[in-house]
C-alpha cells in the first residue's frame, strides 16, 4: 500500500520525496496514518479529536493538485498534526478545557494558514495539558495520553500529545507551543526533536495565549532536518502579531543541506557547560550518563567544550512562576462565560456567568495558576512580585549574553529525569521544579532545540539533550543537532507499541 | 526573607480573579499557594534597584500601519461562538442591572 515505506518512521523529507517521486499519493500515506490510528490511539490518545473524513478530503484535494501538475510545493499532502491551542478554522479548539468544550475556531492561525499554504494536510488536534500548564499531560480536562514507549508513563507535557503521536508514528510531524519547556520537555520524553524557536520569530496569532511574553510554537519532529522544513514554514513577520520579528527563517533546511554536504563536522564550534545546571542536584544517573555519551560523540565532531556560568539560574524558576502566573491570569480573563465557550448553567445574573462558568470551566491547575498570577498582581504586591520578576528577568538575560561571549552554543539535559509514570510528582512545586532546564530560555528569548541522544539506562526510557543559541541563530542550533543525529550510538528513535 | 507567605486571603484572590471555589478546595489552595509564594519569595535575596525591567524578550517598538480597512471576520461567524444569542445578531447576558428588567 505504501511501496515499502513504513509510515511509523517516515519523516516529513521522505514523504515529500515519496509524494514527489509518485511512490504513493497522499490519500494513500493518509489512509496509511488513520490505518496505524485505529491501531495505537486506543492506547496511546495523542488526539483530542480526529476527523478522518476531513484528512483524507485535504488529501484527495493535494492529489488532484499534484496530478493537475499545480502541487503547492514539496509539503504539499504531508499530514501534520497541530496541538489544540492553535486554531484551525471550522476546527475545534479546546486547549484541553472544559471551558473551550465545543468551541469551533471561526479563523486560522497564522501558522495553520502556512500549512495550508504549502498544501499540508492538517491530522487532528493533539491532547495537551489544560491551557498548556503542565508537564506530563496529566492537566488535560478530557483524557490522559500515555508515552509510546512504556504506556504506564506520560508523555510530558505540556505539547506531549503532539510528542506522542509523532513518537507513535500516526502523523509525519507536528506543532507544539512552548512556554516553559512545552514543546522540548515532551519531545525528550517521547524521542522526538523539539524546537523552540527565537520569542517573535513565529507568529502567535491564533495562538491561545497563556504567557504571552514567552509563548511561541515550535515544530516537533522524527529528525533535525523536518524541523528545520516547519520551521522555514511558520515562520515569518505577520502583521497581526506587535511581537512578530521583521525577515523570515534565512532558509534552514537548504542551510543544513549544504551544511551536510560538506561532512557535517562541528570543528571549532564552541560548546559552553553552564556549571550551575550540572551542579544540580536531583539530575538522575541514567540522565547524566546520556548526557556523558553525547559529549563524547559532539568532541568525536570536533566541538570544543567550555565551562560557562548562568549564575542567577536558581533564581530562575521563582521568576518564571511570577510571570507566567501573573499574564496567564490576564489572558484568561477573556474567559468569562459571555462571548465564547462555557456558560454555567446554573448562572441567574451577570457577575454569577463570570463565577460560576470560571469555576465549573477551570480545571484545578489552570486555578491555581490564574489564583497565583492575580495574587502577584494584586494592589500593593505588583513591585515585590512582577516587577521584580520581570528584574530579575533581565539579569537571566545578561546571564546568557555573557555566557556566549565564549561560546557558540550551550549544552545542557533537557530534563532531569526521563518520562516519570502517571501519579508520581502529585506536589504542583515538584512539578514545577521539573522544568528547570527549560525555562530560562523562554525567559531570555532566545532558541533551544532538543533531539534524542539515548536510551536511559535504567528507565529504558528515551532521553534527549537541548542546545541553547542566541536569539536568531537557529542554523546553528541545526547544524550541531544535525551533525550529532548523524553521529550519536543510537541511529533509530522508534517506540515499540 | 524567609520564604515564607503565610496568610494569603485566598477568598478575597478568587473574588478579584472572578473565580467561584468549591469551599472545601481553599484549605489545601492556600497551603499550596503559600509554598509556591514562599517559593519565589527567593527574589527579595536579589538587589535589583538599578536594573531595567524586562519586558519584552525582544526589543520592541510600536508599530504604526496605514489606516486602510482590511475584511474582519464575520460577524455571524464570531457570533456562532457564543453560548447564547439573540436572533443571531446579538450576544446574550442574563441581567446585569437590578430591578424590573426586560423579558
Amino acid at each position: 500500500m505504501m511501496n515499502g515505506s513504513d509510515p511509523v518512521t517516515l519523516t516529513v523529507r521522505e514523504a515529500s520525496a515519496g509524494l514527489e517521486r509518485g511512490d504513493f499519493s497522499s490519500t494513500e500515506l493518509c489512509r496509511a496514518f488513520l490505518d496505524r490510528a485505529a491501531l495505537t490511539e486506543p492506547k496511546v490518545r495523542a488526539l483530542l479529536s480526529l476527523d478522518p473524513e476531513d484528512v483524507l478530503r485535504q488529501a484527495s484535494e493535494s492529489d488532484a493538485r499534484r496530478k493537475a501538475g499545480h502541487a503547492l510545493g514539496p509539503l504539499d499532502g504531508v499530514p501534520v498534526t497541530l496541538k489544540d491551542n492553535i486554531a484551525v478554522k471550522d476546527a475545534p479548539c479546546t486547549c484541553a478545557s472544559k471551558i473551550l468544550k465545543g468551541f469551533v475556531s471561526p479563523y486560522d492561525s497564522f501558522v495553520a494558514r502556512r500549512l495550508k499554504n504549502a498544501g499540508c494536510v492538517l491530522l487532528g488536534r493533539a491532547n495537551m495539558d489544560e491551557f498548556a500548564m503542565g508537564s506530563s499531560c496529566e492537566n488535560s480536562a478530557y483524557q490522559k495520553t500515555a508515552n509510546p514507549w512504556g504506556l504506564d508513563r506520560v508523555p510530558g507535557g505540556s505539547s506531549g500529545g503532539s510528542a506522542a503521536a509523532v513518537a507513535s508514528g500516526i502523523t509525519c510531524a507536528a506543532l507544539g507551543s512552548d512556554t516553559g519547556g512545552s514543546i522540548r520537555q515532551p519531545a525528550s520524553f517521547c524521542g522526538v526533536v523539539g524546537l523552540k524557536p527565537t520569542y517573535g520569530r513565529v507568529s502567535r496569532n491564533g495562538l491561545v495565549a497563556f504567557a504571552s511574553s514567552l509563548d511561541q510554537i515550535g515544530p516537533m519532529t522524527k529528525s533535525v532536518y523536518d524541523a528545520a522544513l516547519l520551521f522555514d514554514l511558520i515562520a515569518g513577520h505577520d502583521d497581526g502579531d506587535t511581537t512578530s520579528l521583521p525577515g523570515d527563517s534565512g532558509g534552514c533546511a537548504a542551510d543544513l543541506a549544504a551544511f551536510e554536504e560538506k561532512g557535517a563536522d562541528l570543528k571549532g564550534v564552541r560548546i559552553g557547560l553552564p556549571k550551575e545546571y550540572f551542579e544540580l542536584d536531583g539530575i538522575s544517573g541514567e540522565v547524566r550518563a546520556v548526557c556523558e555519551q553525547a559529549k563524547e560523540t559532539l568532541r568525536s565532531l570536533g566541538a570544543e567544550f567550555t565551562e560557562v556560568s548562568l549564575p542567577h539560574t536558581k533564581y530562575a524558576m521563582a521568576c518564571y512562576y511570577i510571570i507566567a502566573t501573573a499574564e496567564a491570569s490576564s489572558n484568561l480573563a477573556r474567559f468569562d462565560g459571555i462571548r465564547y465557550g462555557y456558560r454555567s448553567a446554573e448562572a441567574a445574573d451577570i457577575n454569577s456567568v463570570y463565577f460560576r462558568s470560571r469555576g465549573e470551566g477551570f480545571g484545578p491547575e489552570v486555578k491555581r495558576r490564574i489564583m497565583l498570577g492575580t495574587y502577584v498582581l494584586s494592589s500593593g504586591y505588583y513591585d515585590a512580585y512582577y516587577l521584580r520578576a520581570q528584574k530579575v528577568r533581565t539579569l537571566l538575560r545578561r546571564d546568557f549574553e555573557k555566557a556566549y561571549e565564549s561560546c557558540d552554543l550551550i549544552f545542557t539535559p533537557v530534563s532531569p529525569v526521563t518520562a516519570f509514570r502517571f501519579g508520581e510528582k502529585a506536589d504542583p512545586l515538584q512539578m514545577y521544579l521539573s522544568d528547570i532546564f527549560t525555562i530560562a530560555l523562554n525567559l531570555s528569548g532566545d532558541c533551544g532545540i532538543s533531539i534524542p541522544a539515548g536510551i536511559a539506562a535504567e528507565s529504558g526510557m528515551p532521553s534527549g539533550i537541548q542546545f541553547m543559541a542566541p536569539a536568531l541563530q537557529e542554523k546553528r542550533l541545526f547544524r550541531a543537532a544535525r551533525a550529532f543525529e548523524c553521529a550519536r550510538p543510537q541511529k533509530e528513535f522508534r517506540a515499540s507499541l | 526573607m524567609d520564604g515564607k507567605a503565610d496568610g494569603i486571603d485566598v477568598a478575597e484572590v478568587a473574588k478579584l480573579a472572578r473565580l467561584e471555589l468549591e469551599p472545601d478546595r481553599i484549605p489545601s489552595l492556600q497551603k499550596e499557594m503559600e509554598a509556591i509564594v514562599g517559593y519565589v519569595n527567593m527574589l527579595a535575596e536579589l538587589d535589583t534597584d538599578q536594573i531595567e525591567p524586562t519586558v519584552h524578550a525582544v526589543d520592541r517598538v510600536n508599530i504604526i500601519r496605514e489606516d486602510v480597512p482590511g475584511e474582519p471576520c464575520p460577524r455571524e461567524l464570531m457570533l456562532r461562538t457564543a453560548p447564547a444569542t439573540v436572533d443571531d445578531e446579538l450576544v446574550r447576558v442574563p441581567q446585569v442591572l437590578p430591578g424590573e428588567g426586560m423579558a
